[in-house]
């Protein structure tokens, strides 16, 4: 295999889920708050194996009572009255609950001054709007566990690259990559930009098992991410990998044969897209005629910019595809390495590093 | 701005409360409504829409390659990114002199008419309706709900409700019959869409120069397949619609004044038309008219334009109340448009984005939203345009252009008329919208499920050609093209709510500049440098509260109709109010209420 597969020492609470009593009732707090475009929620409605609906009601057996906050769902009153269950778990007055972050975690540090990237509600105390970051302070430390949706939330993703304002960054950048949950566990990252509806929900469902006390915390690999969806990569799923194989690369988009020389990151990108499709088994990427652009990635979207050329070592490696074997997974190796990790500019100190400038004139 | 002379002449002594919706349960990103009410007169007196999320992205594609725009603007929205891809691919498209192939072209039709489908039968049925259902009548007029019992519907026949209030019931969230086929009808209309366009809401297939999803048969079998499975859906939807917006009008007479505008709308047009489109700015005009959506500015009931290079040409992008420092300083990127005509400094191609983050003034700046404006050649007016929530725009500027006519879809100068074939339970149908009286809450709410007609119908005709083509052999996608060291281009199109245009500048093979402009700037810019409120506070500001609770228990049911009808960027939740209001001491203090938890 050409990709990371082991399972994280993050994901280590003692594994055995019958040493400790479950919850029978959990909340699900979420923020979509953060630099994002809200379409993972949007995603997740697209879920139907199983749907959301089918968790809310408590149609799957063994899980918690589920009590869902999220603003496309929730039947409950918007503004103060809708942020009441985050007030009462930020003071301490709810648990456990899990805590779900959707979009990137902007840098307030680099603000001079007054001012936010993005809000979620007013603070209570003046008046103005209430930083997603102040949200995440508060919230994070009392959180059973947390999930970060979506690439923005895992690694930063579109808002995070290079040239960006607002330093944007993951979740797990933010809070730091050793933060531990009151359940134990790290932040369970779930990349996708946006989340493919049904690995989300997929892993949902496995941390409200381990909440119920009769599963293990789920299996996660060194970016925390769930290990059985983000173990492979895309290549290893495509229905184009025979063409791949066999060297016949297509020219231009017009072709059903392997995409590799007109962008496609597939043979280094960890994501089970091409293989799962993108809802109910239909749609996808390099299996319906798109490049993989490696939106599941840490380095993504710069380490795959830009994205219609033949990625760098494309064709060293389709050249070579012949006598392939043990040089071609260790080339693949090498780049998987590369772009499994985050632009150094991601982070939370003082200072705006991405190389930001409003008035770029070539 | 609503006007409300006849309640005038009674007026009692004012009681203002300050009472705000915060965070209105979203758009892509955040949306606040802060208002002050009359509860003595009955009438929202004033109204600040608000905005507390930058993202940048005119900021970071500057000096990135030019054919990753589409991939990276997808992210602008989350709802409709596939809107802002294909935009971005128009744009583009213009810059290098490319045209794709015509089945690409029903391609990208065929999934634009999904997402339609998709996006605004969700919003409606899951996210307004809840507005209008029987649990939220219950909450704010009661006696309305009364007399809903009691009516008859008169569309019964159709859609199998006996009373109004029964419809009522079948849109209670989570509960109810409608609300939870609405939730299905969804996921089938996105599978559509991915069938066309690989996913949603990201699409994997959309490129500058055409597409990647290939062409066979399958495809279109699957799609036709889907859509033959919710046409009566969707001839219900109209009906049942119809119905609780016509009883409204008749239960609370004055209903008319929520949320009613001046007719100020803008469309941009969708739907290429395949056998015409070659995305050359200097036959723009002509393109412009032949797509199958009609683009037009429309003021006061009269058809201003329907050129789209007028109306590019007309766009003024205005500070005045946002969190941004001006540009007039900076060198422009274009002083004239390919055929010559000078461009504005405060045109989008011109634009320059420096966010300067600052704190709240609702008598300063107080937003991140700047104030897109349409000058009007006419008068010199910078008109604060807005979409109508896309389909009351996109249907009254087909109407009045008349130019529409094709087997399924028909525009008669006053009217559209959509042909629906026969379904499982219904006959063909033909329907029929007619230009209404007013701009206002419920004729955009009315004319959503409208559109959804309109775009199935679309679909009928560009899978019939699109199945021609491939029939016959012609199974060419994509065509290829060289970027140029220097071009600009703009592309425009319909999201889902309304009015979107990209605007591109090209310099040494790199993006130098470029600026999406998508409906909700339009509809919830804040006020401009001319102090002329934003369309959601122009439309809120002014109008009159019909909800029976006063301040204490106030809901606020009128106004989120109101700001719902303009479908502010995604299918949001449900309600907005915020709890008991603060009688009026100081200016901006925020109301708080709600201690649960
Ligand atoms: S299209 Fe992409 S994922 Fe599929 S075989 Fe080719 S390189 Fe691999
Ligand atoms: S195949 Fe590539 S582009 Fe598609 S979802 Fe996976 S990582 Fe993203």
């Amino acid at each position: 295999m050409t990709t990371h597969s082991s399972t994280t020492e993050a994901a280590g609470e003692p594994a055995r889920g019958e040493d400790r009593q479950g919850f029978d009732e959990i909340t699900i707090l979420w923020i979509s708050e953060g630099m994002s475009c809200d379409g993972d929620t949007v995603s997740l409605t697209a879920a139907d194996q199983p749907s959301i609906e089918d968790l809310v009601l408590g149609l799957i057996p063994g899980l918690p009572k589920v009590n869902l906050v999220n603003k496309v769902l929730s039947p409950s009153l918007g503004g103060e009255d809708f942020l009441a269950p985050y007030r009462a778990a930020a003071r301490g007055d709810l648990a456990p609950f899990i805590l779900v972050i959707e979009g990137s975690i902007p840098n307030q540090n680099i603000i001079k001054g007054d001012g936010y990237w993005t809000s979620f509600g007013n603070d209570p105390e003046t008046g103005e709007p209430q930083t997603l970051n102040s949200w995440i302070d508060d919230l994070a430390p009392r959180a059973w566990a947390v999930v970060a949706a979506g690439t923005c939330a895992t690694f930063g993703g579109i808002h995070a690259m290079a040239g960006n304002p607002t330093g944007s960054m993951g979740l797990a950048d933010y809070l730091g990559w050793d933060y531990r949950s009151q359940g134990g566990l790290p932040v369970v990252n779930v990349p996708g930009c946006p989340i493919q509806p049904e690995n989300f929900m997929e892993t949902l469902i496995w941390v409200l098992y381990h909440a119920a006390g009769s599963a293990p915390p789920p299996p996660l690999d060194h970016m925390l991410r769930p290990q059985w969806l983000f173990g492979r990569t895309v290549h290893e799923g495509c229905d184009r990998g025979s063409y791949y194989e066999q060297a016949n690369f297509a020219k231009d988009y017009n072709s059903p044969k392997c995409l590799v020389k007109t962008g496609c990151w597939g043979p280094v990108v960890n994501c089970n897209v091409p293989k799962r499709g993108w809802m109910a088994g239909i749609g996808g990427c390099p299996n319906v005629g798109g490049i993989c652009i490696g939106c599941t990635m840490p380095g993504f979207p710069d380490a795959f910019m830009p994205f219609m050329d033949e990625p760098p070592g494309g064709t060293l490696s389709s050249l070579a595809i012949k006598p392939y074997g043990a040089v071609i997974r260790r080339l693949r190796g090498v780049t998987n390495e590369l772009v499994n990790h985050e632009p150094k500019w991601r982070h939370n100190k003082r200072k705006l590093t991405s190389g930001y400038d409003p008035h770029y004139r070539p | 701005m609503t006007t409300t002379e006849a309640r005038a002449a009674e007026r009692k002594p004012p009681q203002i409360v300050d009472m705000s919706w915060d965070p209105i349960t979203r758009i892509i990103g955040n949306l606040g409504i802060y208002t002050k009410i009359d509860f003595a007169n009955r009438e929202v007196v004033e109204c600040h829409s608000t905005s507390s999320l930058f993202r940048g992205y005119s900021v970071f594609m500057k000096g990135k390659d030019p054919r990753d725009a589409g991939f990276i603007t997808s992210r602008i929205c989350g709802i409709c990114g596939d809107n802002h891809t294909t935009c971005s691919d128009y744009a583009q498209q213009m810059a290098y002199g490319v045209k794709p192939p015509m089945l690409a072209e029903h391609i990208v039709n065929l999934g634009e008419a999904a997402e339609y489908m998709f996006d605004h039968t969700i919003f409606q049925d899951n996210l307004v309706f809840v507005d209008f259902c029987e649990a939220m009548v219950k909450a704010t007029n009661p006696g309305v709900l009364a007399r809903a019992e009691r009516t008859a519907a008169p569309r019964g026949d159709i859609h199998g409700y006996k009373t109004i209030a029964d419809i009522m019931r079948a849109f209670n969230p989570f509960e109810g019959e409608i609300y939870k086929e609405a939730l299905k009808v969804s996921r089938v209309t996105r599978e559509m869409f991915c069938l066309m366009e690989g996913r949603h809401v990201h699409p994997s297939t959309l490129y500058p120069g055409g597409v990647g999803t290939m062409p066979q048969p399958t495809a279109f079998t699957d799609y036709l397949s889907r859509l033959m499975r919710i046409i009566d859906f969707i001839k219900k939807a109209v009906a049942l619609n119809d119905d609780v917006f016509d009883f409204f009008y008749e239960a609370l007479p004055g209903y008319e004044e929520v949320g009613r505008r001046r007719v100020l709308l803008g469309c941009w047009g969708a739907f290429q038309d395949p056998k015409v489109v070659d995305y050359r700015y200097e036959t723009m005009n002509t393109w412009g008219k032949a797509m199958y959506v009609t683009p037009g500015v429309i003021v006061d009931g009269e058809l201003v334009t329907n050129n789209l290079v007028d109306i590019n040409l007309g766009l003024r992008i205005m500070l005045g109340s946002s969190f941004y420092e001006d540009w007039v300083n900076e060198d422009p990127f274009v002083t004239r448009d390919p055929l010559g005509n000078p461009v504005d400094m405060r045109h989008p191609w011109n634009q320059t984005t420096v966010p300067v983050p600052q704190k709240r003034d609702f008598d300063g700046n107080y937003s991140w939203v700047m104030s897109p404006r349409w000058l009007d050649p006419r008068t010199g007016d910078h008109l604060a345009l807005d979409t109508g929530g896309g389909p009351l725009a996109r249907l009254w500027s087909t109407a009045l252009s008349g130019i529409v006519d094709t087997p399924y879809v028909k525009a008669t100068g006053d009217s559209v008329r959509i042909s629906l074939p026969k379904g499982e339970s219904l006959p063909e149908t033909t329907l029929e919208w007619r230009i209404p009286k007013w701009s206002n809450t419920i004729e955009r709410d009315r004319a959503r499920p409208y559109f959804v007609a309109y775009a199935a119908a679309m679909s009928l005709q560009f899978l019939e050609e699109a199945m021609g083509l491939v029939r016959s052999g012609d199974t060419k996608v994509f065509e290829n093209y060289e970027v140029p060291d220097e071009a600009i281009g703009c592309g425009f199109h319909e999201a889902v709510r309304g009015v979107l245009s990209h605007h591109l500048v090209i310099k040494d093979k790199k993006i130098a500049n470029y600026h999406p402009y998508p409906p909700t700037p339009w509809n919830a810019s804040p006020r401009d440098k001319f102090g002329t409120p934003g369309p959601y506070e122009d439309a809120v500001q002014g109008q009159p509260i019909f909800e029976e609770n006063g301040p204490d228990d106030f809901k606020g049911v009128d106004i989120m109709r109101t700001v719902r009808s303009f479908d502010p960027c995604l299918p949001c939740g449900v309600h907005m109010y915020v709890g008991k209001g603060k009688t009026l001491t100081t200016m901006h203090s925020p109301t708080y209420g709600a201690n649960h938890g």
